[in-house]
């Protein structure tokens, strides 16, 4: 029989993290974020696979730490929520610059500044359009289940290393916090690396190996930014993920990522209780986003109303999608508030198919 | 079948071990379950809640607003969570400390006075379990041995002597709960 367990979002994540071969997680606690680090110092996972667990002095220096390893090679993972992964972006413009491999875990609550403690996904922008400075991208995936934490942190890794690029799993207070049932993967073992890119010792024919974010040069630099710009043109055509409901006679369409996406899929029930035909679309990778599929989809449907547990960030890329094809509206709560469904019914009512 | 609990009370009650033993109940029943604790400012101020969400569906939305049934074992819950109730669900509130009854006539309701029931067992700490007895024989969703099964994975191996006890408080839960208004 299949390994089935009741977990935690967050304690998912960390044991994703030890069962994917990740040879070190560097973070520090906050809240709702705290049961990764909580769940990997108990679970000793240098006893299990030689995993190293470190609580940093501070979420800059997690990152830093992360950085200090990706170059090395190695499979490094850190967490936090909002206002530490604000802390984080010079670190992850630096990865990213640099070329290098890691994954970073976004548990979001509610800003801006301190904030809540309370669900958001008002960390859209940050995470999709680059919170650090520079042209540069993150793969963002948006799990909408404990299960899919699970499954996330590993094609993180993979993606991670796949495109030499950092990787942002964007979950939220309810994901990191609700508890569902999981099948958990088996144990991957960790490998040594033996990367052309990666700082661990050379032979004597060998030009020596350099990470760094920085060339003086303008020439240079520009050509760091093609070769990154191809990059991310490859990782738009092969790794964008999305989940469609009932979309085949939907005359209405409902988009939700994440924790957001659940509460919308009920209120996608309940109208189709009513006699409305809506489906869901529901992107798995913020960026790359699902274009194209939202530019067929409006031409299928009657209206888009995009639903967010922020003030409309995602809104603008489905708009940018559908090229002025279908009406997109937004609905949303923010600050920690959580719409219900019935008043995602009522604005998909009021919106789209009334208006 | 779909069943949407919520569960509050004060914070040491056991609010959050009693959603996670019914869930882990259902995983073992091979249903589909999810539990969602409030883990913001009001569990600081000592009271707490959670929702479990045992059903043979998945499971969409993880945050109810209404409820198949409330489990409210505090004044301040009942008055939180008596209105989201569905009409034709079910409020089990349990009578130590609450100051008036529940005033809804459109719900079934049901009395337990599992704190005296434990005090006569000799060990409040099984308070939770017997609550949970009581909710389990007005709904009976989950088998006795699923229930088992659940405490064996909710507990760690050092309590697992202590499954008898909740059994034994799971079936004196069975025994005493009241109902006080009972729909057609």
């Amino acid at each position: 029989m299949k390994e089935l367990r009741l977990m935690k979002g967050n304690e998912a994540l960390a044991e994703a993290a030890i069962r994917a071969g990740a040879d070190a997680y560097f973070g520090y606690p906050i809240t709702p974020q705290s049961e990764v680090i909580e769940y990997l110092m108990a679970n000793k996972p240098e006893d299990r696979t030689g995993m190293v667990v470190l609580q940093a002095e501070s979420e800059v220096a997690a990152i830093n730490m992360v950085y200090g390893a990706a170059g090395c090679g190695k499979k490094a993972v850190t967490s936090s929520s909002s206002p530490g992964i604000s802390l984080k972006q010079e670190g992850l413009s630096y990865i990213a610059g640099a070329e290098l491999p890691c994954v970073v875990v976004n548990v979001v609550r509610g800003g801006p500044g301190l904030g809540t403690i309370q669900p958001s996904q008002s960390d859209y922008f940050q995470s999709v359009k680059g919170g650090g400075h520079g042209d540069y991208k993150l793969i963002v995936l948006a799990p909408s289940s404990v299960q899919e934490s699970v499954d996330y942190m590993r094609l993180a890794f993979d993606l991670a290393f796949k495109y030499r690029n950092p990787v942002m799993i964007q979950s939220d207070g309810i994901i990191g916090q609700m508890m569902e049932k999981v099948e958990l993967f088996e144990q991957q073992k960790r490998v040594e690396p033996d990367y052309e890119w990666a700082t661990i010792g050379k032979k004597k024919d060998k030009p020596a190996t350099f990470v760094t974010s920085l060339q003086l040069q303008a020439e240079e630099q520009e050509k760091v930014n093609l070769r990154l710009q191809k990059k991310y043109r490859e990782v738009e055509k092969n790794e964008v993920r999305f989940e469609k409901v009932q979309c085949d006679d939907a005359e209405y369409l409902l988009t939700a990522f994440g924790s957001c996406a659940r509460i919308t899929r009920k209120a996608m029930e309940m109208a189709r209780a009513k006699g409305y035909k809506v489906g869901m679309l529901r992107p798995q990778t913020l960026y790359p986003f699902p274009t194209e599929e939202f530019n067929k989809m409006a031409e299928q449907v009657k209206g888009i109303l995009t639903v967010e547990m922020n003030a409309g960030q995602m809104v603008e890329d489905v708009k940018l999608s559908v090229c002025g094809k279908t009406k997109v509206e937004y609905f949303g709560r923010f600050g920690g508030m959580i719409p219900s469904p019935e008043e995602i019914l009522n604005a998909l009512e009021q919106k789209i198919i009334g208006g | 079948m779909t069943e949407e609990i919520i569960i509050a009370g004060f914070g040491g009650q056991g609010v959050l071990s009693m959603g996670q033993i019914l869930c882990y109940s259902g995983v073992m029943q091979e249903k589909e379950v999810s539990w969602m604790p409030s883990y913001g400012p009001e569990m600081r101020g000592g009271t707490a809640n959670c929702t479990a969400i045992i059903s043979d569906d998945m499971i969409s939305s993880p945050v109810l607003n209404t409820f198949d049934t409330a489990i409210v074992l505090n004044q301040p819950s009942m008055d939180k969570f008596e209105d989201a109730v569905k009409p034709g669900g079910l409020l089990i509130y349990e009578s130590n400390g609450m100051t008036r009854k529940p005033k809804r006539k459109d719900i079934n309701v049901c009395v337990i006075d599992a704190y005296d029931a434990s005090v006569k067992m000799n060990n409040t700490k099984v308070f939770n379990m017997i609550v949970i007895g009581g909710f389990l024989k007005i709904r009976p969703i989950l088998e006795m041995e699923n229930i088992i099964k659940g405490l064996e994975k909710v507990l760690p191996e050092r309590y697992h002597h202590l499954i008898p006890l909740n059994e034994e408080a799971i079936k004196k839960g069975m025994e005493i709960i009241n109902v006080e208004n009972q729909l057609n």
